[in-house]
């Protein structure tokens, strides 16, 4: 069974959708390891060692999402595990920004995939059952 | 009472502090060329002679102690796996320990990297990488690269822990002189300097001063105890930290801007505001930071470059001279002295710019960011806004008409607020080029070194 390590990254509490993430990618057949909201990078990284995860999927709502994320894929290689999977989603910036480029910064931050408000977790399944398999 | 005799084997210079315990200061002091390309022991002793004649007869001393920076210091190549990690910590162990760090790499070595090490003499290889339990796959790399290419030179090993089995058995293997020190990265963003720093100084005094005909001096001394910086180093802490009764100044930036370096030293708490959230990897107390690209002569061109062309003509205009002329001049007639008080100005002007671009990379930045919760700050590198003592060392700027000129450019002159400069600081100034020697005297008498230091400060 593939791991996938989930959590709300920051000092974001919004916590209803990581639970629902945390249902969904279940009922898919994936070992979640739920981190929770208040998330750092580094309890990502821990919790994607321990458990031998294959993707990082890091939620962040309140808009702060670009400076919580930056350095994190510098921070997995250093870890070890710099060929992880990253994802990130929610509301990752504040407002309404051209989306084309802010997902450009993402991946450029060294994130796998990038996705826009309002994209649930069940539209992403299928990327992760590419990525992954299974 | 004791007499200390204090020595700086330097690059160009040899110099002598005498220092009387009973009178609690400095009583003599001297230099002459160093002479460590024919003989080091010659310079001393022509050194010595003109110390004893400024005493007037000869002396005896209980100790004589030395730091040395001759024959190019201590070069160093720092080798790490991502830039702004392992990278980062390996060149700020090799800054701390005194060293001058020639070489830095990233991630996998190549051959004409590993070929670079030959060619620039580097006297100890730095080898981090990963955290602890993280990445091992580039340092198992990387030591293989390094123990096939022969290098005849120590290498200190500071990376994972997980793998120091498997390095040491490389190391052994090729009969490298390998050393294993603990992690200088343990975790993510956390520096461990101590061990690794320790190990260097070690293997300077063991290895390096010999290689490079210094440690024959120690049948005319005791001992050579440090690199020149180092002793600098240590100097400032304890002036900053004072030493049990005796206060210290509370938090201390040093300026020295040399021939081919300006180097910064500050010992201070990298941040004292609780809003704010810090970023990127520890910043060490004591820091030391080296910009070989910016100097008064060896170096000026790199002044050059990190000028634009608009800033290039203003300085043209305001100060109606050719810089990038007067640049290149110094450049290629390293020995110049300044010989009249247009040539005296220049040399000032350009002192301050490398002041100011020093600090520019020395003192950390601040980042506002605007949130759905309000302004949160993000604070990379050392907050240095509160130091309240700027101290200026070395020739240029001792011997400057107007060191506080110089020295007022490690300040926020522009005003911009996410520059974490000293704000209003006051200027002092190393006017008897005593930091070295009171750093060595600190290894003994820490009391007598702060008293001394404290006494020949002048403010400017
Ligand atoms: C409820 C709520 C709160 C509650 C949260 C309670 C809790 N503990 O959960 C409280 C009141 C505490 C709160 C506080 C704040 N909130 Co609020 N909050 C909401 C609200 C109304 C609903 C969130 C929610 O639960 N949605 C339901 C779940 C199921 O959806 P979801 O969280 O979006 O998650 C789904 C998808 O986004 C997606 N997804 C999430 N992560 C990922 C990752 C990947 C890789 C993928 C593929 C998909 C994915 O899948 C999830 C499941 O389907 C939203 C507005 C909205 N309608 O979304 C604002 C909203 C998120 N909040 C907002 C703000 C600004 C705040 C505050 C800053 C307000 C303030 N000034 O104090 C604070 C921040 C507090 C903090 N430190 O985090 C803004 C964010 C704006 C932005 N990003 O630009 C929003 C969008 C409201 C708005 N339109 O302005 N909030």
């Amino acid at each position: 069974m593939k791991s996938i390590v989930i959590g709300v990254i920051g000092a974001d509490v919004h916590a209803v959708g990581n639970k629902i993430i945390d249902y969904t990618l279940t009922n898919a057949g994936y070992n979640v390891i739920n981190i929770g909201v208040l998330s750092s990078q580094e309890d990502f990284i821990n919790a994607a060692i321990e458990a031998d995860a294959e993707l990082i999927l890091v939620s962040s709502l309140y808009g702060h999402g670009e400076i919580d994320c930056r350095g994190m894929r510098q921070k997995c290689i250093e870890s070890g595990i710099g060929d992880i999977f990253l994802y990130v989603g929610g509301n990752i910036v504040v407002g309404k920004q051209d989306f084309s480029e802010v997902k450009q910064r993402f991946l450029q931050m060294g994130f796998n995939r990038v996705y826009p408000p309002g994209i649930s977790i069940d539209m992403a399944l299928n990327d992760i059952k590419n990525d992954l398999g299974e | 009472m004791a007499k200390y005799l204090l020595i700086d084997f330097g690059s160009t210079f040899t110099k002598l502090t005498a220092v009387d315990s009973e009178l609690g200061d400095i009583f003599a002091s001297a230099n002459h060329f160093t002479t460590v390309d024919t003989d080091i022991t010659i310079g001393y002793k022509n050194a010595l002679d003109q110390l004893s004649k400024t005493i007037g007869h000869p002396v005896v001393f209980d100790r004589v102690i030395a730091c040395s920076s001759a024959a190019g210091g201590l070069k160093m190549a720092a080798i790490g796996l991502v830039e702004e990690l392992t990278v980062e910590a390996a060149k700020r162990v090799c800054l701390g320990a005194g060293a001058k760090v020639d070489l830095v790499f990233s991630h996998h070595l190549n051959s004409s990297e590993v070929e670079l090490i030959k060619t620039k003499k580097i006297d100890i290889v730095l080898l981090a990488g990963g955290s602890d339990g993280g990445n091992s796959e580039c340092v198992l790399f990387n030591a293989k690269m390094l123990s096939e290419a022969n290098l005849g030179i120590p290498i200190v090993y500071g990376g994972n822990k997980s793998v120091q089995d498997e390095i040491k058995a490389i190391f052994d293997n090729h009969h490298v002189n390998g050393h294993i020190v603990d992690n200088v990265m343990p975790k993510i963003n956390q520096l461990n300097i101590k061990q690794a720093r320790e190990k260097i100084r070690e293997l300077f005094l063991k290895n390096i001063i010999e290689a490079k005909g210094i440690k024959k001096i120690e049948s005319e001394i005791d001992k050579v105890v440090l690199p020149t910086p180092e002793a600098v180093l240590r100097a400032c802490e304890l002036l900053a930290k004072g030493y049990m009764h005796e206060p210290g100044l509370g938090e201390v930036v040093v300026v020295d801007v040399g021939g081919a370096t300006t180097d910064l030293y500050s010992i201070s708490e990298p941040s004292k505001r609780g809003d704010v959230i810090l970023t990127g990897l520890e910043e060490p107390y004591a820091k030391r930071t080296v910009e070989g690209d910016l100097g008064m002569r060896y170096s000026a061109t790199g002044i050059l470059k990190a000028l634009t062309k608009e800033e290039i003509m203003m300085i043209n205009l305001e100060k109606g001279i050719d810089i990038e002329k007067e640049i290149n001049d110094r450049n290629t007639n390293v020995s110049m002295l300044p010989k009249n008080r247009s040539e005296e100005l220049i040399d000032r002007l350009l002192a301050e710019m490398c002041v100011y671009k020093a600090m520019n990379r020395h003192a950390g930045k601040m980042e506002e960011i605007y949130t759905p919760m309000g302004m949160v700050h993000h604070q990379t590198g050392k907050d240095l806004t509160d130091i309240e003592v700027v101290i200026g060392t070395g020739g240029v700027i001792i011997k400057s008409t107007d060191p506080k000129q110089i020295l007022a450019k490690t300040t926020n002159v522009f005003r911009n607020d996410f520059e974490l400069r000293p704000r209003h600081p006051k200027f002092y100034i190393d006017s008897t080029y005593s930091l070295y020697a009171m750093g060595l005297l600190s290894e003994f008498d820490p009391v007598l070194a702060l008293k001394i230091m404290k006494k020949h400060l002048t403010q400017v």
